[in-house]
């Protein structure tokens, strides 16, 4: 591990009209709940920064997230990165003054590369993430996917990643569309070979279902940062059910009980990123600090 | 709070942190402004050559050297610090601002290397210099190995060492990451984007503003 460095914690949002929602292999999308309730009690619980995925967007032609990322910039000072349905330089102009310090391009870049190379040139590379959905064709072999995960487009993964950082991609989003939402660990093998391949940071996505696969996409898939939705998300959820019960007295029927848990296969640990970061710290992974992030407010 | 707009990169999330901290700023790209301004924030992200041609053009370069020969607060952010060297190697030689003496130069990373990777985009720490308090500082109150964040290819090479604040190791290779020296200040990092201690830093750079003006 490159020391100094510490691996990154993003909690994702994916976004379907006001709501985040979640599904699975990016299907089947069920309603959680307003970014309101998760964005601020992330970035109080020591998110490194918030991924923003609008999920239908590129499907019907629209962004309506300049609204949602504005009101999180009030409140919210870690970097927020924003994806789905950017199809021009003003596209990208619109959101990062609506307070998006980086925007995330699939759909439109794989139609035409050019649009890296002209936001990287405008706004530059820092804030241009390159968004990869990847399916597993066979040993070592993917391919790219577009319309988050419902289209392909017969481009190998590592030709594509290749000519997006050459066009100027300052970082490389990996969502894995055979784990996204399963809770069954990230494609580690996916996110390895891109990782090593490309000086640009990998961010890997799709899969956490416990501590434990983070800490793998860390160690066996040298992720540089890592995205993680169902089990914060539902973390959040309980957490908040649990909270607003705690007054009448005993949970543990809740906790048992508890209908989200009902919702969501067994196998999944909900958690929480501090206590997620507690865990990386433990397996001897960097992250920021916990304790150093919200003075007592 | 002042912003300085000259067109290199997002100066709302500045305007958005200093709002949620209590302080007024403007943004602005005129030249009248900044001679009348209290305190300056010189942001930037991009690349120092355009960066430095547009502050000489705009005649904003002169304005900046006479609001620090006042005595008055500047604080540079990311290429806003770069930008306060003698000079920088970023796509051939450049002269900057003059403000602190010393260079601004890529990671000594061999440019076909995978890692560490460049840009260095995350957290980092930053760290106490031998012999130097952050008392009274720009970053009073702040711990030794708090996390800040990074985006950024270059790094300054301060010749003073009295002028480095705090350092950063990345990859290997430490840097300065923090520079103060009388009124000027710097942070390689964005405090606005930095979280809470971030914010701190924003803070602290606002009350030394009303330090400045007591004294006058």
């Amino acid at each position: 591990m490159v020391t100094g460095k510490k691996i990154r914690v993003i909690p994702r949002l994916d976004i379907k009209g006001p709501n985040v929602v979640k599904g699975i292999q990016m299907e089947g999308l069920r309603v959680l709940g307003r970014p309101e309730l998760f964005a601020p009690a992330y970035y109080a619980d020591g998110a490194d920064e918030i991924l923003y995925i609008d999920t239908v967007a590129s499907l019907y032609g629209r962004n309506n997230l300049s609204e949602i990322v504005s009101r999180a910039a009030e409140n919210i000072f870690v970097p927020l990165t924003v994806g789905g349905g950017i199809r021009s330089v003003d596209d990208v102009r619109a959101l990062l003054r609506a307070g998006a310090d980086k925007v995330a391009i699939n759909t439109e870049a794989v139609k035409r590369p050019e649009l890296i190379r002209e936001a990287a040139e405008r706004f530059g590379s820092q804030c241009i993430v390159v968004s990869i959905q990847a399916k597993r064709v066979s040993e070592s072999k993917y391919e790219c996917y577009v319309d988050n995960g419902r289209e392909k487009t017969g481009l190998d993964v590592m030709a594509w990643a290749e000519k997006a950082v050459k066009m100027g991609a300052g970082e490389l989003l990996v969502t894995s569309v055979d784990r996204e939402g399963t809770g069954k660990g990230y494609d580690n093998e996916l996110i390895r070979l891109l990782a090593r391949a490309f000086p640009v940071p990998v961010i890997a996505s799709g899969g956490a279902g416990s501590a434990q696969d983070v800490i793998r996409v860390i160690e066996e898939g040298h992720a540089d940062a890592v995205s993680v939705a169902s089990i914060f998300h539902y973390g959040l959820l309980q957490l908040t059910r649990e909270a607003e019960y705690k007054e009448e007295g005993n949970v543990d029927f809740l906790r048992q009980h508890e209908t989200l848990s009902l919702l969501m296969p067994k196998h999944f640990e909900f958690t929480s990123i501090s206590n997620l970061k507690n865990r990386l710290a433990r397996a001897g992974i960097s992250c920021r600090d916990k304790n150093l992030i919200v003075s007592a407010a | 709070m002042t912003i300085i707009d000259y067109g290199m990169g997002n100066l709302f999330s500045i305007e958005r942190a200093l709002r949620h901290l209590g302080h007024l700023s403007e943004i602005t790209n005129s030249v009248k402004s900044l001679t009348s301004a209290e305190c300056l924030i010189l942001p930037g992200v991009g690349a120092f050559g355009d960066g430095i041609r547009r502050l000489n053009e705009s005649g904003m370069s002169e304005a900046i050297r006479a609001h620090v020969a006042a005595g008055k607060p500047l604080l540079g952010i990311c290429l806003g610090m770069q930008l306060l060297m003698d000079e920088s190697m970023e796509f051939g030689r450049h002269t900057g601002l003059g403000l602190i003496p010393g260079k601004v130069s890529r990671f000594p990373f061999p440019p076909d290397q995978i890692n560490p990777k460049i840009p260095n985009i995350g957290w980092c720490e930053i760290r106490q210099v031998a012999g130097r308090s952050w008392e009274g500082t720009l970053l009073d109150g702040l711990n030794e190995g708090d996390s800040m964040y990074f985006v950024h290819s270059y790094c300054v090479r301060v010749e003073n060492p009295a002028d480095v604040l705090a350092t950063t190791e990345y990859g290997g290779f430490t840097y300065c990451s923090v520079i103060e020296r009388g009124p000027i200040c710097g942070c390689q990092f964005h405090p606005e984007k930095s979280g809470e201690r971030g914010l701190a830093i924003l803070n602290k750079f606002c009350t030394m503003k009303a330090v400045a003006k007591s004294r006058e």
